[in-house]
């Protein structure tokens, strides 16, 4: 927060629109590059011809603008789902997956592409969500039902414990599992944009869009919340209801972003955090400005990913981790350890 | 019928019995201050009356409604308190934080209104805390934060105010600044207050009625001077102490002999 401003309606709505034109011009930039350069001109005849049009338009419009609004819609979804975590649990390093919802989804994933469920339509998708929706119980149940889930380090505890017996569980996977699986698998590991189709990024967008609003209304509980829970209750919050909101909205939007693209990790810790520091705690202006960059930032880590070693593919995380980690370290020294 | 009034109640945490058959009530708006030893109730008595804890047993009432018929917004726009201090993880602006005081004001609203930002500054501007509401919370000394707390408070604009050694962190002027402002809102404006303090002599200056706790249990209740014996203290503290009468105002003023 370099200094302060009043957050306002108009406030929110102007950095939001700021950030909405940047989130625009970096999917232009997206869908121009590639291994047949595309100029801002051609994507202009491309969007004027459409949805006719050649070779060129082909993969613009089937493979580049999918993959590019899928990228978005994920990088929105975990920063946004960052955004709660960092909240409900107070700690500025929690990140979309301290409940554990990464082990249990990948579980999931993991057991689908052995048992070949991948033949199904959205067989291994299916099984990953169920895995993360059975961690979150799982999680809840571990920080000893509804009375651990309102102290603020059960649930972390619970999240790191239930996580660390998920990832053995994965090894053992990884190493009984023969060389092509082990491939699919690690690609998933390490999150992987490649896969969706329409109908699934359709499915995610709605959530996130349903997931945001909900949250959206909750935006001065959650700044309550940050306060702690016991001034949050004097100042006039249900914790009770408000908490229970929260959680299901942001493990909900986890589930379905880790279900389609995988484990990409960072960008629900690192966004809040940048977004934090250049537009202040309040939630009401952190939300939207959470999810438009992390978007854009996802859109252009995926880019990288794609193009850096082409024509082969990097997962997507390979680029966030290597990005993310040394960010931090930044940010730890310039603030003196906190 | 009392503005504040616990009847027959009793409260323990799992191997401890914090509080047990309380009764007493407050009939018109005034300061009590509630003192006792640590450990024999004060704070969670507090909690009670603003219904972040509820009793085992009895009832802590408010206009005599039962704390736990309030809805958490009803009991905020009635009831505020004044921790002794809040660790804040994220940064916001202290004005930031006296904004949050009008949340059980605001119903579904999203952004705060002209009102809102009147009725901080206002509040701010009574602390003596708005040179700095543009300032970080956390970077604020102590005893800013507390009067950024205090502003907090009173833009809930409550009926009652509950203050947990809200003057501990307060320089001399800022005290008397504070105590002059809480007995003002109770003249003026009939706020209720309720101190919970360890200063003895700053009770009994300031109180109109104290209560004196004692391993949870009512010991007395009344006028300072009622109150403020030699042999109830050195039962209730024991200690040595000595009670004569403040020569600038009548008040008893406790020595304590070490």
């Amino acid at each position: 927060m370099k200094s302060y401003h009043r957050v306002t309606l108009s406030r929110v709505l102007g950095v939001s629109a700021l950030l909405f034109l940047l989130l625009v011009a970096a999917s232009l930039a997206a869908l121009g590059t590639g291994a047949v350069h595309t100029g801002f001109m051609e994507i202009l005849q491309a969007l004027r011809d459409f949805p006719g049009g050649g070779a060129q338009n082909q993969i613009l419009f089937s493979v580049r603008l999918p993959r590019i609004f899928f990228a978005g819609t994920v990088g929105a979804s975990l920063s946004v789902a960052g955004v709660v975590f960092q909240a409900l649990l107070r700690n500025p390093l929690a990140d979309p997956y301290v409940l554990g919802i990464s082990g249990g989804s990948a579980l999931g994933a993991i057991a689908g592409i052995i048992l070949g469920a991948g033949a199904f339509f959205a067989g291994v998708p299916f099984l990953a969500f169920s895995g993360a929706l059975v961690t979150v119980v799982l999680v809840f149940v571990v920080a000893g039902g509804p009375r651990g889930v309102f102290m603020d380090n059960s649930l972390l505890l619970a999240g790191v414990v239930v996580n660390s017996f998920f990832s053995a569980a994965i090894l053992f996977c990884l190493s009984v599992v023969d060389s092509m699986e082990l491939r699919s698998i690690s690609f998933w590991l390490m999150g992987d944009l490649s896969g969706a189709a329409w109908p699934d990024i359709g499915v995610v967008f709605l959530c996130l869009l349903v997931a945001f609003v909900v949250l959206y209304s909750q935006a001065r509980k959650l700044n309550l919340l940050v306060q702690g829970q016991e001034t949050a209750s004097q100042l006039g919050v249900n914790i009770k209801s408000a908490k229970y909101i929260m959680l299901t909205a942001a493990s909900l939007l986890t589930a379905m972003a880790v279900s389609l693209a995988g484990i990409i990790g960072f960008v629900g810790m690192m966004v809040p955090h940048m977004m934090r520091l250049m537009w202040g705690a309040d939630h009401r202006l952190l939300l939207p400005a959470a999810a438009l960059f992390g978007a854009l930032l996802l859109i252009a880590a995926d880019t990288l990913a794609r193009t850096i070693l082409a024509p082969a593919e990097l997962p997507v995380g390979v680029i966030t981790a290597l990005c993310g980690a040394p960010y931090f370290i930044f940010l730890m020294r310039r603030r003196g350890g906190r | 019928m009392s503005i504040i009034s616990a009847h027959d109640l009793s409260f323990r945490y799992t191997d401890k019995q914090v509080l047990e058959s309380l009764s007493f009530g407050v009939d018109t708006p005034c300061l009590l201050a509630v003192i006792g030893p640590n450990g024999s109730g004060k704070t969670t008595l507090l909690k009670m009356l603003n219904a972040t804890l509820f009793p085992d047993s009895g009832s802590a009432r408010i206009r005599g409604t039962d704390t736990r018929r309030f809805s958490r917004r009803e009991m905020a726009r009635l009831v505020a308190m004044v921790p002794q201090e809040m660790p804040s993880v994220f940064e916001f602006a202290a004005e930031e934080i006296v904004l949050m005081g009008r949340f059980p004001h605001q119903g579904y609203r999203l952004f705060d209104g002209k009102k809102d930002y009147r009725i901080v500054h206002a509040a701010m501007e009574k602390t003596n805390s708005l040179p700095f509401a543009r300032a970080r919370f956390s970077e604020l000394s102590a005893g800013e934060r507390q009067r950024v707390l205090i502003a907090r408070a009173l833009a809930q604009e409550p009926e009652i105010l509950l203050l947990d050694e809200s003057t501990v962190y307060l320089d001399l002027k800022h005290q008397a600044q504070f105590l002059s402002l809480i007995r003002e809102l109770n003249r003026e404006q009939g706020l209720t207050v309720v101190f919970v303090t360890h200063d003895i002599n700053l009770a009994a200056q300031n109180a109109d009625q104290i209560l004196l706790l004692y391993k949870g249990k009512k010991y007395a209740i009344g006028a300072p001077a009622e109150v403020l014996t030699a042999k109830n203290i050195e039962e209730v503290y024991d200690v040595q102490v000595g009670i004569d009468q403040n020569p600038h105002n009548g008040s008893p003023r406790l020595t304590l002999f070490a």
